[in-house]
């Protein structure tokens, strides 16, 4: 009776163990299974990334619709491409689409915000982001503000 | 003559020193892998791998989901404190999630794993050979490495990081307690943004080798001192703090070189 309560108390515990490390890849690192979803891929070119990255969030009103997937220099015209992967229930982008490099909040991560045009056609896998906003880079804002000023 | 030796004496002496930790070093090293020679935990009999659980990780539970619960409520108030100065408290569980998952878990899980769990071992243990068990068992022909070592080696191996894991867990609900219903900061920003920045690889996964990495060498040093400990009452208390004080430090030690192989910044 004592050794099987011992067993039990073990099991229970490794159980623990499992339930654990379930809840901290669902709970904490939210890895959630509408991940696996069917996606397709689209390209943007922009100017600067300012610090954009892999895994970034690609949002539209403020609701994540996708991820970037990859972030590379364009060798030819020396321009960012930016790879996201958008979740297919999103299958209705304009090929007019704006994208913006934002940031969450004053000192946030940046991420992608699209802006839907009013085009009636719609971006398809490897499509790509015309219109796009680089990032606000603050040494570039302040070079131009001291500009301006110096001017007047 | 004499002169030269009273001049020699001190680097003799650091040769002795020195040599004598390196053949403890071997020492350990050797029983190790006599001990781990045996095969797999359930090479010395499942009912002792069972027991050997029970008495370094069920009967550690408590102590570890207290303290991770409180070491998380402090991280929420300290972080809330800090992060407040920046007007940034959503990154409250970003902040408290990634130093319990990469640090504060698998070090403080080990450092309290040392002192309950680590110093009973070496207790344990010392005490059998004080008692002349294990010769008594050497002499029927039992090996008491695999009877005795191997299963708690192994153990402690086992434990250590669903202990971890625990002591995480618990500290970012913790936090989350304190950082929304004690100051206010908002859920979906606790948990949304900690979702955001914590990878499952790089930092669940990550911080859990950390921590079978731990488990090995605290156990392996706590059983070897018991192992080496002289018999006498004495000498099992010489030999009980010694596990705390070495596994405490060597924790220390490695947690660095690991962190710093895992953050690939050497």
């Amino acid at each position: 009776m004592r050794t099987r309560l011992m067993e039990l108390a073990v099991g229970a515990f490794m159980v623990m163990g499992i339930v654990a490390l379930v809840l901290m890849a669902l709970r904490v690192s939210g890895i959630s299974t509408s991940d696996a979803g069917d996606k397709y891929t689209i390209k943007a070119y922009f100017e600067n990334l300012g610090g954009l990255t892999e895994r970034a969030k690609v949002s539209m009103s403020g609701v994540t619709i996708g991820r970037v997937t990859d972030v590379y220099l364009d060798a030819d015209d020396y321009v960012a491409v930016v790879e996201m992967e958008i979740h297919s229930s999103m299958s209705t982008l304009t090929t007019d689409t704006s994208a913006a490099i934002l940031t969450a909040g004053l000192l946030g991560e940046k991420y992608i915000g699209l802006t839907v045009g009013a085009d009636d056609e719609f971006l398809e896998n490897g499509g790509v982001i015309e219109d796009t906003q680089s990032a606000l880079v603050l040494e570039e804002l302040i070079g131009q503000f001291l500009f301006n000023s110096a001017e007047e | 003559m004499e002169l030269i030796d009273k001049l020699l004496s001190p680097i003799h002496k650091l040769g002795q020193f020195g040599l004598e930790r390196l053949q403890a070093l071997g020492r350990a090293g050797v029983f190790l892998l006599a001990s781990v020679a045996w095969g797999g935990p359930g090479s010395a009999g499942f009912k002792d791998l069972i027991k050997q659980i029970y008495s370094i990780g069920v009967r550690s539970l408590s102590i570890i989901l207290v303290a991770g619960f409180f070491v998380g409520m402090v991280l929420g108030l300290q972080g809330y404190t800090i992060l407040s100065d920046f007007g940034s408290e959503a990154a409250l569980g970003t902040m408290v999630s990634l130093t319990l998952l990469r640090e504060l878990g698998p070090v403080v899980t080990a450092l309290l794993f040392a002192g309950r769990a680590g110093s009973a071992l070496t207790a344990e243990i010392g005490l059998m050979k004080a008692t002349e068990q294990i010769s008594a068992m050497e002499m029927m022909g039992v090996d008491p490495l695999k009877r005795i070592i191997t299963p708690r080696l192994w153990a402690g191996f086992i434990a250590m990081p669903i202990l971890a894991l625990l002591f995480s867990l618990v500290g970012i609900w913790g936090g989350a307690y304190v950082g929304i219903n004690m100051l206010g900061v908002d859920e979906g920003a606790y948990w949304g943004n900690m979702q955001a920045s914590v990878e499952f690889y790089d930092d669940v996964i990550k911080g859990l080798i950390k921590s079978l990495f731990f488990g090995l060498v605290v156990t392996w040093i706590a059983v070897y001192q018991g192992f080496d400990s002289m018999p006498t009452s004495e000498g099992i208390s010489k030999a009980t703090t010694q596990t705390v004080v070495v596994a405490s430090l060597a924790v220390l030690g490695l947690d660095f070189v690991l962190t710093a192989i895992m953050l690939g910044g050497v």
